[in-house]
């Protein structure tokens, strides 16, 4: 079921959670919307879900207007961060709950409910665990079972707060994957909200940047990473290099340095922000003919792991600039702490400074 | 039993405590009660326990504790929710108030609900039209007990209600659940552990209750007597074994109910005490 967010607002006294807020997702695919903490990514999911009402806007599943649906008739699976399991339920009984609930009409009958309770734990693999309470249960095998429960209903609509939050980095990293194979195999629209961009950009389908209550990028893991649209959403998918620099007619002064860039050709001696990724940092002993390149001395080597990092000093001023490289360009410069080097920025990125 | 390492020590030291304190509150005073009847043979004291009088004041004390305790179990659920989930203008005054049946001396509360309650006072002239009679009847004695016994179930349930997760219930509404489904499913199990502690609480204490009791019951024998009121009365006749003995049977059956409520809350709370 696709969903189509019109001009949502929603304020928290005179704080403004979302500001006018618009956004299609298509039937089956798995969104992730991603934003630092605060930023009204979790009110925008409660209010699809339906949990909070929006102050003005509105909300279509599926073409027809669904802003005044109460939440139990949106047919929306809802997973919580702290996971909201019935703790005096067995799991079972938890898993069960959606189905129990139905008027008597509809509701299947016993055996049905067994059939389809065990369908579902076996999905999630933790049939084993039926008679037990959630408190007995790990913090991973909780978030499946909250999954479990909120597929239990048959959901059009899946929504996710949050959903890895609150577990440990390894069972963080196999659960997203296996989300990602469930919703290959369930294709049921999906919306989950994360503050880990690394998170965002392996799982989703589409991810949608967040800040201070307003869509900064939508786009692709690989558009918004590579083509990120403003400031915001370069600093925070991933670590980066900030300069201050002048755009003069397609070139952009870093310190004394002129780096040539294909933007801005008409632009004449404008104040902007120039953003390099630090894997797109060349370092050199010597000087590369006419590459712009900045002196730099080595102030730190941090060699753990696939990848070197390095802190770069600048000559000409006091900033540091930081540097990734693989560990065989590593060993090859044999670089060591305090030497001496060139620094070439590679893929430069640049945003025009419009308060200045 | 295998000797626990614990952050804080001092097991022995503080059950030592805990059984010597007990001794010496409850336990000696108590089985003083016990020794005094035994100055009775066995056929004078069950000729006391069961003479017609003092089993309608068991009758009376007890069911009129039992369903003094089931009213505050309803309303003071009530009260806690309204003072947990709603906010509104006036609600600490209300809060506090709550907790004053604790603080009036009990004689206190007993003249003022019989004023009010009387055929004279103010609620009561305006029930006794209706032919419903408060003071010196046996519902007199429920509204006293009722009065006394309202703070435990309030002070019982609030905390519980307090610390429950809001996403519990926004959890069962999106599976489908409507707000009947919610409470009875997700809220109600959850603050019945509380609950019942609370009801029992309550019920303890009307049992135990005189002060109150006395001046709205009108003390009529077989009508609206209690059992404390049999025993003081005993007392004043200088008839001291058969006092205790009417107190030896309060405290036999107290003592059982007390147990069988503990029993039936660690039966509905193994799950939660199950865990970790």
């Amino acid at each position: 079921m696709s969903i189509e967010i019109r001009n949502i607002r929603k304020n928290f006294g005179s704080f403004s959670a979302l500001n006018d807020v618009s956004l299609d997702v298509p039937s089956g695919e798995l969104v992730a919307l991603l934003g630092p903490s605060g930023c009204g990514k979790t009110t925008l999911l409660r209010i699809i879900a339906g949990l909070e009402t929006p102050d003005s806007g509105s909300i279509h599943f599926h073409g027809e207007d669904a802003t005044a649906r109460q939440v139990r008739d949106r047919e929306v699976g809802f997973v919580f961060q702290h996971y909201a399991l019935f703790r005096h339920m067995t799991v079972f009984e938890n898993v069960a709950f959606g189905l129990r609930v139905r008027p008597k009409e509809t509701r299947p009958s016993d055996a049905e409910i067994k059939r389809r309770v065990h369908e579902l734990l076996e999905l999630v693999q933790l049939d084993w665990l039926a008679d037990r309470y959630p408190p007995q249960l790990s913090g991973g095998q909780r978030q499946r079972i909250a999954l479990a429960r909120a597929l239990a209903v048959e959901p059009k609509v899946l929504l996710l707060d949050e959903p890895f939050g609150a577990l440990d980095a390894k069972v963080r990293k196999e659960l997203r994957r296996w989300l990602r194979r469930l919703h290959d195999e369930l294709h049921i629209t999906s919306i989950f909200v994360t503050h880990d961009q690394e998170e965002a950009l392996e799982v989703a389908d589409r991810v949608v940047v967040i800040n201070k209550g307003r869509i900064e990028q939508v786009g692709s893991p690989q558009e918004v990473y590579d083509h990120p649209s403003s400031p915001f959403v370069y600093q925070f998918l991933g670590n980066v290099n900030q300069f201050q620099s002048h755009i003069h007619q397609g070139e952009a002064k870093i310190g004394d340095v002129g780096v040539k860039i294909d933007a801005h050709h008409e632009t004449q001696n404008c104040a902007a922000l120039a953003f390099v990724r630090p894997h797109d940092i060349e370092v050199f002993k010597e000087r590369q003919g006419d590459k712009p390149v900045f002196e730099a001395v080595v102030s730190y080597i941090h060699a753990i792991g696939p990848l070197v990092r390095l802190e770069l000093k600048r000559a000409d001023q006091e900033e540091l600039i930081e540097a990734e490289l693989t560990q065989v360009r590593f060993r090859e410069l044999g670089l060591v702490q305090g030497e001496h080097v060139f620094v070439y920025p590679r893929n430069v990125r640049v945003f025009l400074d419009k308060s200045a | 039993m295998a000797k626990q390492k614990n952050v804080l020590p001092g097991f022995n030291l503080s059950l030592g405590y805990t059984l010597l304190y007990l001794s010496l509150i409850v336990l000696i005073p108590l089985s003083a009660a016990f020794i005094k009847t035994t100055e009775l043979s066995f056929n004078e004291f069950w000729a006391v326990v069961t003479a017609p009088r003092v089993l309608a004041s068991y009758k009376l004390t007890f069911g009129a504790s039992l369903l003094a305790a089931l009213i505050n179990a309803v309303f003071g659920l009530l009260t806690a929710w309204v003072l947990v989930r709603y906010r509104f203008p006036g609600k600490k005054i209300i809060d506090a108030l709550v907790d004053l049946p604790f603080a009036l001396p009990t004689a206190v509360a007993g003249i003022a609900l019989t004023a009010v309650y009387a055929g004279n006072g103010w609620i009561g002239s305006w029930l006794e039209p209706h032919g419903i009679k408060v003071a010196f009847t046996p519902l007199g004695v429920i509204i006293a007990l009722t009065f006394i016994g309202l703070p435990f179930v309030v002070r019982t349930v609030q905390p519980v209600l307090e610390d429950l997760e809001a996403e519990t219930e926004e959890a069962a509404a999106s599976l489908g659940a409507n707000r009947w489904q919610t409470f009875t499913k997700i809220i109600f199990p959850a603050i019945w552990p509380a609950l019942l502690t609370g009801f029992a609480l309550a019920f303890a204490r009307a049992i135990g209750e005189y002060g109150s009791v006395i001046f709205i019951a009108g003390n009529v024998p077989f009508v609206s007597e209690i059992t404390p009121l049999i025993i003081i009365t005993k007392l004043e006749q200088y008839e001291y074994a058969s006092a205790t003995a009417v107190a030896v049977v309060m405290l036999v059956i107290s003592f059982l109910l007390l147990f069988a409520i503990n029993g039936l809350q660690w039966w509905s709370n193994r799950h939660v005490s199950a865990v970790r």
